[in-house]
């Protein structure tokens, strides 16, 4: 038995039998990363030293109790490097304190190990905007590997974690899961705690585990939400004991189909993978309805002026004055104003292309003059997208569609076309505009060029309809084995 | 052109500190004096990753502040960004609010005695309120000390909550400014929400002044003017800009639109920056902090809204039949009206009290350099010792000697220092009889007070109250002496 290769569940039965130990898991997976990270690029830095530490003193009776658990480089672990992936912090930064998640996964017993890379702040659909190296798709490694929790996924398909944390803003838990084929679930808006996880757009981030199986998703889901104090927007509801929808059965469940989602632009083979586990969805009998979505073509447009009105508050404190990057240079003309001349180049220098692209235009679209044609309008188009999930969650239990048009992307295919790449986010970018709940869990693979490439579904659920979509979602996952 | 053909149209920006436990957005504690940067978390030192959460405490005494102004709670409130990059500032934005603030309207009233010394005498605008624009809540940035070549920061101060108070351009006079600070910082005293001190940073405040020609509508153009440390810079910056502005226009200049600082040293103002790099905040609603509603707040505040200054002092005037001025100087300070109506309560004369309070103890008090607060004698022993002057028990001589000794024996009752001095009134056969004796020795003036000449029987009871080495009740007295000489 190679420990990498476990999933929670089956690393837990493991511990329990007494076949495995916490310390097993950790130098099972540091063989793993030794063995094939350099290619992948997975980890920004791991600490198997520390973790081998925290392994021994693990007590595995707690529900994830000496479980390895992957995090996505802007969730804060006390003591760890915390980079965003970005060279303005990349070296220069160790969080001084967890994260609410990473209390919680310690409360539960698990080990945080390992830094997954991502694209820089969580700006990006393919990881391709990482500060510090690219990632690569598993499947294969010409490929991306999806973004930006892209090194999130990436381990978890490589089996050098057993599972990991993302962030999804716009899709980035749900898409890399779909390209790398394991399962991603962006929880609704306020399920988990955001303290502690680096901001890019505080309205629309959301942390959520990435998984080899439905049923971790649940447990790691019923570990890390609930209300929490430090964070205002956080719900006091709660939290189900979602492990326990897996394996309930659909009989008689609503499927909703958003005709908008099957529309032009979809790859034929992906629309037959996702149009055939739907088939699956109703042999199991659930019925399914066509319903309409109909502003879904104002959603990149609205995210990208709400996304980047927040970032560029957001992204404002990375100014080298206290901690990260700050520059060597100083102002040849003594005229300049030396504070002035500070902030530019360390930002300058430490804040990658997309980075600034985002920041320049969330500045643009709250300045005097444009924050009403920008910045409000878009924020009263948000409300109508809401209101189309609304509408349509009153006749539909959960939503089907596929995650991203086509499979995982050559790496340099569309990093020249920004525009490109944010429209492949179309299927994604509405759920954290609505706040509702969304899974990605893997259909199938399309063959290109040789390589097997994994195929997600994605279910989105009303809001805290989390069960439902872990419900219906592992019914798609036993149909694949079936 | 003289000065008096030119009117001044003045607004202020007042920021102050609010007395909390903890800081506006984090649980550290808000302290004076603590080592740099002990009183610092995630939040407040704006680590990534760090979140905000609101202080009720804050937000419940920022609307308590404008119920007592007549200012109005919008329903739904909700704070913003205002981005611009400062080192003092972590996150390079500050949390603020922007278009829905606690409060919105009401007024200042200006408090006579808040007025300089010298302006009280002639007041232009007498019981005049300043209306304000609006009040709202935001954390105070962190505080820099410049060095040399470099500059430290001290973080205790950032999140701490910080109430920023608007006016309308409704000032008259750097006096009338000057009025507005002290009438303001003695409500908030009453409140209890500041201590409002500029002189220890715990009130800011900024001008906005322009100067037009009399006779025409039209505003001038508006110069800020910071760094007014004290009440008195505040007055002196603005007179001293007030001029500069006059002297510009009369040159036949025009005035620019631009930040001014106040050098109290010098006593001068200088040119900070002109409009042109002014900063465009880009406002933007904090998605880490969701709306409040303030129906709940507003009624639980109305139902502890203490007295205002003003309402006291008519209250006062009312209930102890004592005068304007008197009732405003005990008004002036809560801790003061509040002693002076203890001890008032239930006493023989409110009057005599309050007169004893201001002319009496507050010279004693200030002789031992203590404020009222740290007074040894209880109030009510105030009110008791004037009840055995208005008796006729002691004498008001005797009572000063009385009070004196209450000061080195403050657990001692009035009337237990008076007897054990032997301030005792006197035996009435006895007092009977030197009033015998003194009409005897004074045939002159007894004469004279038969005829109904008061000073007379004055010059009389003088004579009885020396045979009575003190002891008599001097007004007792008079009316003896009247009854036997006038019956
Ligand atoms: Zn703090």
């Amino acid at each position: 038995m190679n420990p990498a290769e476990l999933s929670i569940s089956q690393l837990r039965a493991a511990y329990q039998s007494g076949d495995l130990n916490p310390a097993d898991a950790i130098n099972s997976l540091t063989e793993a990363i030794v063995a094939k990270d350099d290619a992948i690029g997975g980890y920004l830095s791991y600490d198997t030293e520390t973790a081998l530490a925290e392994a021994a003193a693990a007590d595995i009776s707690l529900p994830l109790g000496g479980v390895p658990i992957a995090i996505k480089d802007l969730i804060n672990v006390k003591g760890h490097p915390a980079s965003c992936a970005s060279k303005i912090l990349d070296g220069k930064y160790t969080a001084p304190y967890d994260a609410t998640v990473i209390r919680k996964l310690r409360e539960a017993g698990a080990i945080p190990f390992g830094r997954a890379n991502m694209d820089e702040f969580a700006m990006g659909s393919s990881n391709e905007n990482s500060g510090i190296k690219p990632c690569k798709n598993p499947h294969d490694l010409n490929r991306i590997p999806g973004g930006s929790s892209g090194g999130s996924a990436a381990v978890v398909a490589a089996n050098t974690a057993i599972a990991a944390l993302g962030s999804d803003t716009g899709g980035s838990i749900r898409q890399p899961a779909s390209h790398c084929g394991v399962v991603g679930l962006k929880p609704t808006y306020g399920r988990v705690s955001r303290y502690g996880l680096v901001a890019f757009a505080s309205s629309l981030d959301q942390i959520g585990p990435l998984t080899k199986s439905v049923e971790d998703a649940a447990l790691l889901l019923e570990v890390i939400a609930g209300s929490d104090a430090k964070d205002s927007t956080c719900l006091d509801e709660p939290v189900p004991k979602y492990s326990e929808f897996v394996g309930q059965d659909i009989k008689g469940l609503k499927v909703g189909l958003p005709k908008e989602y099957f529309a032009e632009g979809l790859h034929p083979l992906v629309k037959e993978r996702v149009e055939k586990a739907i088939q699956y969805l109703e042999s199991q009998g659930a019925e399914t309805v066509e319903i309409s979505l109909p502003n879904t073509e104002h959603a990149v447009a609205t995210y990208y002026i709400i996304a980047t009105a927040e970032a560029s508050a957001n992204l404002a404190r990375f100014d080298g004055v206290r901690y990260g990057h700050r520059t060597s240079e100083s102002p040849q003309d003594p005229e300049d104003n030396k504070l002035i001349y500070h902030y530019k180049h360390s930002r300058a220098e430490g804040f990658g292309d997309e980075v600034k692209r985002r920041i320049l235009l969330g500045t643009y679209v709250l300045s005097s003059g444009y924050a009403d044609e920008y910045y409000k309008r878009a924020q009263k188009v948000r409300t109508l997208i809401r209101d189309d999930f609304s509408n349509a969650f009153e006749q539909v239990d959960v939503i089907a569609s596929p995650v991203a048009p086509t499979p995982a992307f050559k790496v340099g295919e569309k990093s020249t076309d920004p525009l490109a790449m944010y429209l492949a986010d179309i299927y994604t970018i509405s759920t954290n505009l609505a706040g509702i709940c969304g899974i990605s869990v893997p259909c199938g693979t399309v063959s290109e060029d040789g390589s097997d490439l994994p195929v997600g579904l994605q279910l989105l659920g009303k809001p805290l309809g989390e069960a439902d979509i872990l419900k219906v979602g592992a019914v798609v996952e036993a149909g694949q084995k079936s | 052109m003289p000065k008096d053909d030119y009117i001044a149209t003045i607004g202020l920006e007042v920021h102050v500190q609010l007395k909390t436990n903890s800081k506006m957005f984090c649980g550290c504690a808000v302290k004076f004096g603590a080592e740099p940067n002990t009183l610092t978390c995630p939040t407040c030192l704006g680590l990534p990753g760090a979140l905000p959460v609101l202080n009720g405490g804050a937000i419940e005494r920022t609307i308590l502040v404008g119920q007592m102004l007549n200012c109005t709670t919008p329903e739904i409130v909700k704070w913003d960004r205002k981005s611009y990059f400062y080192p003092d500032m972590p996150k390079n934005y500050q949390i603020s609010q922007f278009d829905l603030p606690l409060c919105v309207g009401g007024g200042v009233p200006l408090y006579d005695l808040a007025y300089p010394k010298e302006a009280q005498k002639n007041i232009a605008n007498p019981g005049k309120s300043v209306e304000l624009t609006r009040i709202h809540l935001e954390e105070d940035v962190a505080k820099s000390t410049h060095h040399s070549d470099f500059t430290t920061i001290d973080f205790n101060r950032a999140g701490t909550p910080l109430m920023e108070i608007v006016t309308e351009p409704d000032i008259d006079s750097a006096d009338e400014a000057a009025a507005f600070l002290g009438s303001l910082r003695q409500i908030l005293i009453y409140s209890g929400v500041s201590d409002a001190d500029m002189e220890k940073g715990q009130m800011r405040c900024d001008v906005n002044i322009s100067v037009r020609k009399k006779g025409t509508d039209e505003l001038g153009t508006k110069i800020e003017l910071k760094n007014l440390n004290s009440v008195s810079s505040v007055r002196k910056g603005i007179v001293c800009e007030i001029d500069r502005q006059i002297g510009v226009i009369d040159s036949g200049d025009k005035i620019i639109q631009a930040t001014w600082r106040w050098n109290d040293e010098l006593g001068i103002t200088t040119l900070m920056r002109t409009k042109e790099n002014a900063d465009d905040y880009r406002y933007l609603p904090d998605p880490d902090l969701l709306p409040v509603r303030t129906a709940n707040l507003v009624a639980k505040v109305q139902a502890i809204l203490p007295e205002l200054p003003h309402q006291k002092v008519a209250r006062f005037e009312e209930d102890f039949q004592i005068t304007h001025y008197d009732a405003s100087v005990l008004a002036s300070d809560g801790a003061l009206a509040d002693f002076y109506e203890t001890a008032a309560k239930g006493a023989k004369s409110p009057k005599k009290v309050a007169n004893w309070v201001i002319n009496n103890l507050l010279g004693e008090l200030k002789e031992r350099e203590l404020e009222i607060g740290d007074c040894p004698i209880a109030a009510e022993k105030i009110g008791s010792l004037l009840d055995l002057v208005e008796g006729g028990t002691i004498s008001n001589n005797q009572a000063k000697e009385v009070f004196v000794e209450l000061f080195e024996s403050p657990d001692s009752e009035p009337a237990e220092i008076a007897k054990a001095k032997g301030f005792e009134p006197a035996d009435s056969s006895e007092v009977d009889g030197f009033i015998d004796q003194a009409i005897a020795a004074n045939p002159g003036p007894a004469g004279e007070v038969a005829e109904g000449n008061d000073k007379a029987a004055n010059f009389l009871t003088g004579q009885v109250m020396k045979l009575s080495r003190g002891k008599a009740n001097p007004k007792q007295v008079t009316e003896a002496i009247l009854a036997k000489l006038r019956a």
